[in-house]
């Protein structure tokens, strides 16, 4: 099935049931890293959980305030990553604390992947991972070890949904901007 | 400092050859496979000698090997292994992830290169016929007394008239645009860039990222080297001027649509400093053929198209990394030159085409992935790259144009690959090494 041949309406809202092994038979793509999985109606998307290293979560609330200020000094600064939402979580099992990393985004992860770990060195955005067990020290300079450790700890979702499914964050904007043209169209017009 | 005496004339040298030829070789064992190696090693040039007498020379060689032509040749396990995953599974295995599906499945490739038997490539470069042909009989005797080396095919190469500038089969001057390396001395043209660390394209040297990382093992094979995607890719000329009828009504029109297609004029004029009419002395100017941007001086894509090749194949500032993802293109034309105006004569011809990088996966996959074959790419919705793009008939090409763009719907494939393969091209201190290698383990095969 083609990329498209899914994306039907924005205007309908659509789920999408993803098969358990998180790949739809016979239309798994490769990527370079890997297969590539599946775009959803809620787009393309990560979920990396991974154990934090005993006693850093002091580091991971230091974190938050660096990023929001970087992303204010810089607002393009993820631009590369074609991003809808992040998130970050940290959570408790069993006293141990673990470290949940969420992603929406609009193009596979495959394919901008090495953009990605120079971002993330230049930016310090995933500096964080340092204190996750299991992290590769040598990241900077090893983007297959970066993208393994990533795909290993991502968690596939089985299910999605979009309100406005496939519509890319680009488009979006498009689609606002528009509206303030029009806006100010109209006042103009006054 | 660059060690020019001991990394392959390919790499750093592009030299004034009219004519060539490919060979393509397999070892039935590695005795006759390092008994070849040993006696061609000293006809390949480093770039020192190219440099110090290339106009006195008359051909020039360069030899390279497949992951399974290393292997072939004794190279042990351990140091196999340290060599990236994407050259040791090789291209035909990466095919999908290059866009060879289809028409361009290894399945549909000549001259044995999807083989696994493929082992090595010997390049021979030629200022004209009669040295070529002295060259193709030397090599035959060669060969002929190395018992269990193979020929598996060759290629001739042929430059297309009018000879006075570089043009493929379609008639596009070609050579405008390449990085340059630092330290090299080389000073870029108006527009090139800054000079990219040689680690973008020699391994043992620092890249744009750091000091190198993850190098092959032992240093001695890897140093000076380099690695190589070979892609032989056939023009359909016919169909390609049956197009441009198509879609331009009078030759200027014509003319235009071929100038979208890639970004430049025919002659090499860039679209963006020639945006209406086309501007021959532009486009032999170097100082003036390559001085563009597109983030100021074109970003809608009014003049060149976001999806046409050239805009694909080096966004220049509308990408992120760019210095991460250059490339360094050598090759020929092959095939008897179709005249103006001729009807389909059912020969081959094309470009046999090498891109050298350091790393394969970030720089000449990334490229066949997301710059030509990812439909998404920019944003354009259902579009490749209108030249190398794999085109099955459904995709798209939009012009951008003032007050509605024009798109053309259900694009023929004009290229088709007809073989490829990732070579690694050592430097000159290495092709010693694999010459001299010991493995009495292995001559029992
Ligand atoms: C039949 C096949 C091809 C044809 C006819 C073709 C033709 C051309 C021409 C005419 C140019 C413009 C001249 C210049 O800027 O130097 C160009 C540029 C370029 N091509 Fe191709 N090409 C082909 C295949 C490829 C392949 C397989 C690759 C790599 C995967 C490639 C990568 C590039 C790059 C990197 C540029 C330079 C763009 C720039 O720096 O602005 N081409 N090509």
């Amino acid at each position: 099935m083609s990329d498209t041949s899914r994306q039907g309406d924005w205007t309908k809202p659509a789920a999408m049931a993803i098969p358990e092994g998180s790949f739809f038979k016979d239309e798994v793509k490769q990527g370079r890293y890997g297969p590539i999985f599946p775009k959803t109606p809620a787009c393309y998307g990560f979920s990396i959980i991974a154990k934090i290293i005993p006693g850093r979560e002091p580091v991971f609330y230091e974190y938050a305030k660096n990023i929001e200020k970087a992303v204010a000094g810089q607002p393009d600064v993820l631009a590369v990553l074609k991003l809808h939402y992040l998130r970050w979580n940290l959570f408790e099992i069993k006293g141990e604390t673990y470290f949940q990393y969420m992603g929406i985004f609009d193009t596979d992860f495959d394919k901008y992947v090495e953009d990605a770990v120079g971002l993330f060195a230049a930016s310090g955005l995933v500096t964080v991972f340092e204190n996750l067990e299991g992290f590769p020290n040598d990241w900077k300079t090893n983007a297959p070890a970066f993208i393994k450790f990533v795909r290993d700890h991502h968690r596939p979702s089985f299910l999605e949904y979009g309100e406005y499914p496939f519509v890319s964050a680009d488009e979006i904007k498009k689609a606002l901007q528009l509206k303030a043209a029009f806006s100010n169209m109209l006042d103009q017009m006054q | 400092m660059i060690e020019y005496e001991d990394i392959q004339h390919i790499l750093l040298t592009r030299v004034p050859a009219l004519t060539g030829r490919y060979e393509f070789l397999s070892f039935r064992n590695a005795a006759s496979g390092r008994a070849w190696l040993s006696a061609i090693l000293e006809k390949a040039q480093s770039a020192a000698e190219v440099r110090a007498s290339v106009e006195q020379d008359k051909r020039w060689v360069t030899v390279a090997f497949t992951w399974n032509g290393l292997h072939a040749l004794g190279v042990d396990e351990r140091s196999l292994a340290t060599f990236p995953e994407e050259f040791r599974q090789g291209m035909v295995a990466r095919a999908e992830i290059l866009g060879d599906t289809g028409q361009n499945h290894p399945d549909n490739w000549v001259g044995g290169l999807a083989s696994p038997d493929l082992h090595a490539i010997a390049i021979l470069f030629a200022r004209d016929a009669a040295e070529r042909n002295r060259c193709q009989i030397e090599h035959a005797n060669l060969v002929a007394q190395c018992e269990g080396v193979k020929v598996l095919s060759a290629l001739d190469l042929e430059a297309t008239p009018p000879f006075d500038y570089a043009h493929d089969h379609f008639g596009y001057r070609d050579r405008l645009s390449q990085p340059v390396i630092e330290g090299t001395g080389e000073v870029p043209t108006p527009g090139t860039g800054a000079p990219l660390k040689p680690g973008e394209f020699v391994l043992g040297y620092p890249d744009e990222n750091g000091p190198p990382a993850n190098l092959p093992q032992p240093e001695i094979l890897s140093r000076n080297g380099s690695y190589m995607a070979y892609r032989r890719l056939e023009e359909h000329v016919a169909k390609f001027r049956d197009f441009l009828r198509e879609h331009g009504k009078t030759p200027e029109e014509q003319e235009l649509i071929a100038a979208k297609l890639m970004g430049r004029w025919r002659s090499g004029a860039p679209l963006t400093l020639a945006p209406d009419k086309d501007d021959p002395a532009l486009g032999a100017d170097p100082q003036r053929n390559n001085d563009f941007n597109y983030k100021q001086m074109d970003p809608h894509g009014y003049a060149v198209p976001l999806g046409s090749h050239m805009r694909r194949m080096n966004p220049r500032d509308t990408a992120h990394n760019m210095n991460r993802r250059r490339m360094i293109r050598r090759g020929a034309t092959y095939g008897p030159h179709l005249p103006e105006g001729a009807a389909e004569d059912g020969a081959e011809r094309g470009i046999a085409a090498f891109v050298i990088c350091a790393s394969l996966i970030r720089q000449f996959e990334f490229a066949q992935n997301v710059w030509v074959n990812d439909r998404s790419f920019h944003e354009l919705g259902n579009e490749r790259d209108p030249i190398i793009g794999n085109q099955d008939g459904t995709l798209e090409f939009k012009i951008p144009k003032r007050p509605i763009r024009k798109k053309i719907t259900g694009l023929p494939a004009f290229t088709t690959v007809r073989g490829g393969a990732y070579f690694f091209l050592p430097g000159i201190k290495a092709l010693r090494y694999l010459a001299t290698l010991d493995d009495t383990s292995i001559e029992t095969g």
